[in-house]
């Protein structure tokens, strides 16, 4: 049976959303799947705005040029877009949204629909515990990947790990590793 | 062979690198798109040797990118959109004095209302300046046919400019697994350029000069045999290179599913490739659907759109549209298919980056199936990608 995983996060201009799909889709393809995309929304973004991000993963070749309107997975880099944007707009039937919260998942489920999972994990603690910064502001988009494989099982957290290594050499892929390995044991699903 | 993973416009500046062609010449400002700011990176970095010619404007790109390849050297640029109509003086001259040059343009439509997403009206507003002009559906392949373009646009029976085409934001900015092979497979698959005339100062010329009607027309005629010829030699130079790396996307059409398809869906670019998982689901109800995926706009494959059946019923997906006419690739199939019996459907889809997504497809299919197709139809405007048709 054929594997697709369509993923779609919401982040704010600059706070890496398309470079964690990128890495997200490569770490993919080092676990052992097929095919994978990553790509930004299509068109203008601005710093601070609320910006999307896709990826798509699949144990076959991907043929799919379209956009993604019915993701498996979304993930939320700033919590407080929920205020802004229908983050679950179009998530399937017992897909599952990925929050980056100080929030546990049984304090949050009840204003999203029952349909869907919602796990947590605090990614912007781990970025100012470990000093992940851009101009003084956290940037959680490497910690929130370490939380992927919590809830998907097509990624696995050791290609996490070692794409973060690849992409960010020496010390600072060391900081951002060990968020992400952190974010991986904070994870929490709800049932 | 290396495994990167990269978009569309990134792995088209690997490919001028690894083609190791000698001159970029490009306007950096919008439209252009980050193939160009990525080739300067790659450059100043030390890893890809060529002189990069930064212009005012795409015209003189174009006029900066002859000179060079007139000295025998060989040459790349990319553009997009407004620039490639600002081109266009510049695209004709280039293939008239018979300068194998390669450009990839992204496709971006034209405005305004300004608009930087993905259609094909810019391309197909070049269709008779000479050029030979492919569509790619994935990153991949514009890295393969970037590189085989260099050796059919060198042939010397051929000597002629290719334009290799992508679709905007769905490949430019959408990273995908690429392969890369080592460069001593690509120099043996691509070696140096062999001028067939140049511009050289210790043997001097002139070149351009006036030329009277008779040799005008005759020089014309070649032109359209070298165009004529380049079908057998896209096909051969793609099984080549499927013999050294693996890839294969298709001769001057990819084909999928369709010998013994009751209908087919003709596409270029990305939407021959959404096409496919059309196909899919369509012959899962066991509706006999394949894709003609059109790979050489230019020249035109008119001998493999011949081999379908008289009985096989077409559905054309156009992104571009010849105003006061039609689908500019629903024209050409109904010119390449003359005095045959096939029924032959077309579709305006995806103007201005309005998604087409395999929804939209399917219905398209199951209207000429069912007898509701018009002959010329358009998809249905408004939100969303599942927007049936009017």
């Amino acid at each position: 049976m054929a594997f697709l995983l369509e993923i779609r996060l919401h982040g704010r201009g600059g706070q890496g959303a398309v470079t964690a799909a990128n890495l997200l889709a490569v770490a993919a393809l080092r676990s052992g799947n097929k095919d994978a995309q990553a790509s930004p929304f299509f068109g203008a973004e601005r710093r601070g705005a609320p910006v999307k991000a896709f990826a798509r993963i699949s144990s076959e070749e991907i043929n799919l040029r379209s956009q993604i309107y019915n993701p498996d997975l979304v993930i939320v880099l700033d919590q407080h877009l929920l205020d802004l944007v229908d983050v679950t707009e179009g998530l399937k039937k017992g897909g599952t949204l990925l929050i980056n919260t100080k929030k546990r998942p049984a304090e949050i489920v009840s204003y999203f629909p029952n349909t869907i999972r919602v796990a947590t994990v605090d990614a912007t603690g781990l970025a100012l515990k470990y000093e992940i910064k851009v101009g003084g502001i956290p940037v959680v988009n490497t910690a929130i990947l370490g939380a992927i494989p919590k809830v998907t099982s097509a990624i696995k957290i050791e290609k996490i790990i070692e794409v973060i290594k690849g992409r960010f050499p020496g010390e600072s892929g060391d900081k951002n590793a060990k968020a992400a390995r952190d974010a991986f044991g904070m994870t929490e699903v709800s049932p | 062979m290396k495994l990167i993973m990269d978009t569309a416009n990134h792995i088209a500046g690997e490919a001028a690198k690894a083609a190791r062609a000698e001159v970029v010449a490009a306007y950096p400002i919008t439209p252009q798109t980050t193939v160009v700011e990525y080739i300067q990176k790659l450059i100043s970095n030390g890893e890809f040797d060529a002189d990069f010619i930064c212009v005012e404007s795409e015209h003189s790109a174009m006029a900066a990118t002859i000179g060079a390849s007139a000295t025998g050297v060989r040459t790349f640029t990319a553009t997009s959109s407004h620039g490639l109509l600002y081109m266009h003086e510049m695209l004709h001259w280039a293939a008239l004095a018979r300068l194998p040059i390669v450009m990839v343009n992204i496709n971006r439509t034209i405005g305004p209302g300004w608009n930087i997403w993905a259609d094909h009206q810019d391309s197909m507003a070049q269709r008779d300046t000479g050029w030979l002009q492919f569509h790619c559906g994935s990153n991949q392949e514009v890295f393969d046919t970037v590189i085989q373009s260099y050796k059919i646009a060198e042939a010397e029976e051929i000597q002629l400019p290719i334009m290799v085409n992508f679709d905007a934001f769905i490949l430019s900015h959408t990273s995908m697994p690429v392969s890369i092979p080592d460069q001593p497979v690509i120099d043996k698959f691509l070696p140096k350029r062999k001028p067939v005339w140049k511009l050289d100062s210790s043997d001097p010329l002139t070149h351009g000069n006036i030329i009277p009607p008779d040799p005008y027309l005759e020089i014309r005629k070649s032109m359209q045999e070298s165009q004529d010829k380049a079908r057998d030699l896209i096909r051969t130079t793609a099984e080549e290179w499927k013999k050294l790396t693996g890839f294969w996307h298709g001769g001057t059409v990819e084909e999928y599913r369709a010998e013994d398809a009751d209908l087919v869906v003709l596409a270029m670019g990305t939407l021959g490739s959404e096409a496919k998982v059309a196909v899919d689901r369509l012959r899962k109800e066991r509706i006999k659907a394949g894709v003609f995926r059109i790979r050489s706009f230019r020249p035109f494959p008119i001998d493999e759109i011949k081999k379908l059946s008289e009985e096989t019923k077409l559905v054309v997906v156009d992104k571009a549209l010849s105003f006061g006419g039609e689908g500019v690739l629903y024209s050409e199939v109904k010119s390449a298919l003359y005095g045959r019996k096939n029924e032959i459907f077309g579709w305006i889809a995806g103007l201005g980056g309005k998604d087409v997504s395999w929804q939209d497809l399917v219905q398209m299919v199951k209207a000429v199936k069912d007898g509701k197709a018009k002959p010329v139809n358009w998809q249905k405007g408004g939100k969303g990608a599942i927007t049936g048709f009017i």
